[in-house]
């Protein structure tokens, strides 16, 4: 967890943005599409791991059972 | 100083966020939430001090820990309920972020009822 995290998100981001944008200029539309939902996918993956580390923390500190 | 982590980790966040909101805005979303994550976990360690303090000042003062722990889960719903509707209203879903408040301030309000009706109790006690 930390900052680590957020920057690979970031760097995901920005790496499927400049793919996106060099595939749709190449003509290739739906490549472009596939790699957009291909990112969001795995950096949804990645939220999710952060979110659930957050709710255990959460129901514990609170005793939330 | 864990609070100058906390901005500079909020305005790395802020200046990435705003070059990523113009190629792919769903990105940006994602990254704001996984901010908002982290920032929470490092709080909530801090928070975790808080509540130990105030459990061993309720043992000192003999008052029924049970009664303690509901009003940490209230606390505990409402940390939650805050950061699902702050999550939802940044997408721009403020009908769903409505619904969230207001299916939090039911869940207080029965987490509520065993003090409601312990203070009840006490009122026709000294009433009767």
């Amino acid at each position: 967890m930390g900052i680590d995290l957020i920057l690979k998100v970031a760097g995901i981001g920005l790496l499927v943005g400049i793919l996106a944008m060099v595939l749709s200029e190449a003509g290739k539309k739906e490549q472009a599409q596939m790699v957009t939902i291909a990112g969001v996918i795995v950096v949804l993956y990645i939220v999710i791991q952060g979110i659930a580390d957050l709710f255990v923390l959460i129901k514990s500190v609170f005793k939330l059972y | 100083m864990e609070i100058a982590q906390v901005v500079g980790l909020a305005i790395i966040v802020t200046v990435i966020s705003a070059v990523l909101k113009q190629i792919k805005p769903e990105m940006a979303l994602q990254l704001s939430i996984l901010a908002g994550v982290t920032i929470f976990l490092v709080v909530m360690d801090k928070i975790k001090l808080v509540i130990d303090l105030l459990q061993k000042l309720a043992d000192q003062a003999n008052v029924n820990s049970y009664y303690l722990f509901i009003v940490l889960k209230i606390v505990g719903v409402a940390y939650l309920a805050e950061l699902g509707c702050q999550i939802c209203r940044d997408a721009g879903e403020n009908a769903l972020a409505t619904k969230v408040e207001i299916a939090a301030k039911i869940f207080v309000v029965v987490l509520a009822i065993p003090i409601i009706v312990a203070v009840m109790e006490s009122v026709m006690k000294l009433l009767a």
